[in-house]
């Protein structure tokens, strides 16, 4: 009872506290391999001791010291089998300052992140080092064989020693740039976890869960960031509804249709409150604006009730920033609850490039059918199934057919 | 300080059909000229090469003190063309290509440069 209270104790701290050990021993070993040994030692020595000495006050300093004494020992040994490698501690500095902790955590990610890694490996790099999931995790979480996402890994870290990725926080000039970089990584987690939620898989890491914890890290580091605020608040609102997302079947549900008293209300409260605090002045982020958005609906005490205009003005000013052909079908959308089908049908005509797009015609299909234009409601439908969808869009897009 | 070599590529140019234009070739070296001062000692080495139509492969067959076999042409048919390099210091990565993206092959058409870390291979 006791030691399995200990290890799932442990394994919640390592899961926790891991990235900011893991990120301290990075940057007084100057080796993310040699910092990951040593951390993967004092988990050892932690599942030897702590049954017995009982969990430390401070479970992440003692991590750090016994990883530091790991890494001490592993130096030794390799110095003395290779007596001409450099690989020496760097004397006098400190283990336990706790303001360089966050900068640490931030290099960290910013190295993880480095935008000559590819994006994959960035995630996985990412959740390995600052998550603390296992190669097997991110694996299964990807859906790829285990062999594959290690192979995926070996070569990042090679590259990262080999290559001279530096272990820092970017200079000022470069910073703004570089938060896109590790956003645009965050959020593909994010999505990956919506893509896949359809096939759960018999144990599953919530990969959304993963990169909300990321934001958080990064919103906690970069407070008046105001990119880092707008996302986290995009991934809590939205994550705030995926109870109601997907039906008992593991059918999505769209969100006219969804029960809304399963939404996170605290969630989607805290999504509104980063938010707020982030719209000082400035020239909102795409991210803010697809918060905003978000947030619009989840405050809404029904679908019928939404402010659509408030909607269509923020899809106005994000298609401004970002006129991709996804933000224009999300924009006619809005403009079709807001003044009527025939508007967002006219609105939809206008977009380009989306014919292979299934939820382009489908939500042409959608007006159609509102119009009463049936028979080209219908063929709209068949157009999104020749687009071939995933099967929980294909589905929902077989159910509507059948309703018309 | 850790080296980077440069990797300078270019288009292929159809055989025959390269008949440098004075001016160009002028404005070219000019800016070569520029990133070189701007890089100055930094730069550890770096040279031009002629067109890979000008290009043999050696190999030897067997082993070592085996039999010499050469073809002509490089070894890898590609579009793109190797035309130059730089080896060069620089603090990390991200040093290095900022330090390579000043090169005037990065904006050239059809240009790039590959940027590859230096082996210091310990006792070599």
């Amino acid at each position: 009872m006791g030691d399995s209270r200990g290890l799932n104790e442990l394994t919640e701290v390592v899961r926790r506290e891991g990235g900011r050990v893991l990120a301290t021993l990075t940057r007084h070993l100057g080796s993310l391999d040699l910092a990951e040994d040593a951390v993967q030692d004092a988990v050892v020595k932690a599942l030897e001791k702590w049954p017995t000495i009982g969990t430390p006050d401070n479970p992440a300093a003692w991590l750090t010291t016994t990883a530091k004494n790991a890494a001490l020992d592993r130096i030794r040994r390799e110095s003395r089998r290779r007596p001409k490698e450099e690989l020496t501690m760097p004397p006098g500095t400190s283990w336990s300052d706790e303001s360089l902790v966050a900068d640490d955590l931030l290099r960290l990610l910013f190295t993880c992140c480095h935008p000559t890694l590819n994006r994959e490996a960035q995630a996985a790099l990412a959740l390995r080092t600052l998550c603390g999931l296992t190669t097997a995790e991110i694996a299964a979480a990807f859906l790829v064989p285990e062999p594959t996402m290690a192979q995926r890994i070996v070569r990042a870290k090679r590259k990262i020693a080999g290559a001279g990725i530096p272990y820092r926080v970017p200079p000022d000039e470069d910073l703004p740039h570089r938060v896109e970089g590790v956003l645009t990584t965050i959020y593909l987690l994010f999505t990956e976890a919506h893509h896949s939620s359809t096939q759960p898989t018999a144990y599953r890491v919530d990969l959304a869960d993963e990169a909300i914890y990321l934001g958080r890290t990064l919103h906690e580091l970069l407070p008046d960031n105001n990119a880092v605020a707008g996302l986290l608040a995009l991934m809590l609102a939205t994550h705030a509804r995926r109870q109601a997302r997907v039906d008992e079947a593991g059918d999505l549900v769209l969100l006219a249709d969804q029960d809304r008293t399963r939404w996170d209300r605290d969630a989607i409260g805290e999504a509104d409150r980063i938010l707020n605090n982030s719209l000082a002045g400035s020239l909102p982020h795409p991210y803010q604006l697809q918060a905003a958005i978000a947030c619009v609906h989840g405050l809404s005490p029904s679908y019928r009730e939404t402010d659509w205009q408030e909607i269509r003005l923020l899809y106005d000013r994000l298609i401004e920033l970002q006129p991709t052909a996804v933000v224009a079908v999300n924009r006619a959308v809005a403009v079709a609850e807001d003044q009527g089908p025939a508007a967002g049908l006219a609105e939809l005509e206008r977009v380009h490039g989306v014919d292979k797009w299934h939820l382009y015609h489908s939500a042409r299909a959608e007006l159609l059918a509102r119009l009463g234009l049936e028979e080209q409601a219908r063929r709209s439908y068949r157009t999104a199934l020749a687009c071939e969808p995933g099967p929980a869009d294909r589905r929902f897009i077989e159910r509507r057919l059948e309703r018309l | 300080m850790p080296k980077y070599a440069a990797l300078i590529y270019g288009e292929q140019v159809p055989d025959g059909e390269w008949e440098p234009d004075p001016d160009q070739m002028a404005a070219v070296m000019a800016e070569y000229n520029e990133f070189g001062e701007w890089a100055g000692n930094r730069i550890l080495a770096g040279e031009a090469l002629h067109g890979p139509e000008t290009a043999t492969t050696v190999r030897v067959e067997g082993g070592k003190g085996g039999e010499l076999v050469t073809s002509d042409g490089p070894f890898a048919e590609t579009k793109e063309v190797l035309g130059g390099f730089y080896i060069y210091e620089a603090s990390d990565l991200d040093d290095a290509i900022k330090t390579a993206a000043r090169i005037p092959g990065a904006w050239e058409p059809g240009g790039k440069i590959e940027v590859r870390p230096v082996w210091e291979i310990p006792g070599a």
